[in-house]
């Protein structure tokens, strides 16, 4: 288990232990925090789990590989610090990653 | 008024295969799509992408798959309906009538949703005041690309269509291209094309800046964009095009009353039939415990859902169980039989 904390759009924390081996996003919608759509399944085929990651923690998650970066592309309103949820595969050296959900996936 | 046993909403490879389905077991059937082809996520998102997980098939790309599919169901003649989106729904004694935005109608005993997570419509910009350019000067897909003769059009996005669009229209335009990073995801020929243009002044190209805001009265006059630092440029643009691709929306179906949770229909495994009698919903649309989001699934879901159809296109015969390698009618349905 790691905790991850989910920062949603109305100014609600949740922090949630998530099982190691699942993705950012899964944890998200197994435990029905709002504003994660992941409508491809975790496909890397759609930009709808899209977050924002605390500055802090960018340069500890691995690299983006392109298509994710094609992806966020399409994302609404992405910045640097966006990632998609579906590509965070939760580990120890994920314990305690807070992440931002965006007002919009679409 | 098209009749038939079954309207099929939605054209990927599941709506296919359960097509093949209803076929075998001698009911007819027509698709509505909203793309203006069949394949649904296998075409629009992945042509090209391979896909190990098909039966029998150890590697086949989106697109094979789907011309496979539509190969398979050739002796059907089903009729496509496509660049149609379903919206009206209407019970008629023991029939339903289904209008599409396009107005075709049809009347069928069931309906089998195989719509994925919805029809794809332009993804668009965030910014407010985008919606009420839209239409007249700012787009998300070009119809007549003549309306942009010797204007200044502003083109955001870095993907295929963005860079063909902005290569294209440099030609009789003045094009400013803006896109959000340096890299791009389009191919390599176009963006080294675009990169061109650039340098010969032929075309505008702003990376790392985003949308800010629009300005203008009835039409679009200047559009706002801004860097990660939040510096802003003010560049005065007659047209605005997005080219952010496609997001899935549920739409209509989300009015019909049916058990809808996170997105998806609740189904029973019987027959994938939902809560409402007569309509089915497979592939990445349903939901029931253990559902996966699998190609194989979806055919599975489809061939138990043809059947459940059965009973509703021809209540007074039964349905029985035959293999396609000894039944003489699927044979004569298949147009194989010697």
């Amino acid at each position: 288990m790691a905790k991850i904390t989910y920062n949603t759009h109305d100014d609600k924390t949740h922090t949630i232990d998530v099982q190691k081996g699942l993705s950012v996003m899964e944890g998200a919608v197994q435990n029905d925090i709002p504003g994660i759509d992941a409508d491809c399944g975790g496909g890397m085929a759609c930009a709808t789990c899209h977050v924002y990651v605390n500055e802090e923690w960018l340069d500890k998650l691995p690299a983006k590989e392109d298509g994710e970066e094609d992806m966020l592309d399409m994302a609404y309103e992405p910045k640097n610090n966006s990632r998609l949820s579906c590509q965070l595969i939760v580990s120890d050296e994920l314990d305690g990653l807070i992440v931002n959900i965006p007002s919009e996936q679409s | 008024m098209n009749k038939t046993d079954v309207l099929i909403i939605g054209a990927g490879p599941t709506g296919l295969f359960c097509a093949h389905q209803l076929g075998i077991i001698g009911l007819s059937c027509e698709i509505v799509d909203n793309l203006d082809k069949a394949g649904g996520q296998c075409i629009e998102l992945y042509p090209d992408k391979p896909i190990y997980d098909i039966p029998a098939l150890h590697e086949c790309t989106g697109e094979e798959l789907t011309n496979n599919l539509l190969q398979q169901i050739k002796p059907f003649k089903v009729k496509f309906h496509l660049n149609e989106r379903v919206e009206e729904l209407k019970k008629v004694e023991d029939r339903w009538h289904v209008k599409t935005n396009g107005k075709k109608e049809f009347n069928v005993a069931s309906i089998v949703i195989a719509g994925g997570v919805g029809s794809f419509e332009p993804r668009k910009f965030p910014v407010k005041e985008s919606e009420k350019f839209e239409g007249t000067s700012l787009f998300y897909s070009i119809k007549d690309k003549t309306i942009f003769k010797d204007k200044t059009i502003s083109i955001f996005g870095g993907g295929d269509s963005a860079l063909d669009w902005a290569i294209e229209l440099s030609n009789n335009s003045k094009v400013n291209l803006i896109h959000r990073r340096e890299g791009f995801s389009g191919a390599e020929s176009s963006v080294q094309k675009v990169k061109e243009l650039h340098e010969q002044g032929k075309l505008n190209l702003y990376t790392k800046y985003q949308i800010d805001s629009l300005v203008g009265d009835k039409k679009i006059e200047e559009v706002k964009i801004k860097n990660d630092d939040g510096e802003i440029k003010d560049i005065k643009t007659e047209y605005v095009l997005g080219f952010f691709g496609l997001i899935m929306q549920l739409g209509p179906i989300l009015d019909w009353g049916l058990n809808i949770n996170k997105k998806t229909v609740q189904v029973n495994t019987e027959n994938f039939e939902t809560n409402i009698n007569g309509i089915f919903a497979i592939g990445d649309i349903c939901s029931y415990p253990g559902k996966l989001r699998l190609i194989l699934s979806g055919f599975h879901e489809g061939a138990l859902a043809a059947r459940g159809c059965f009973k509703y296109a021809k209540p007074d015969e039964k349905l029985r169980f035959e293999f396609t390698t000894t039944s003489k009618a699927a044979q004569e349905r298949l147009g194989v039989k010697k």
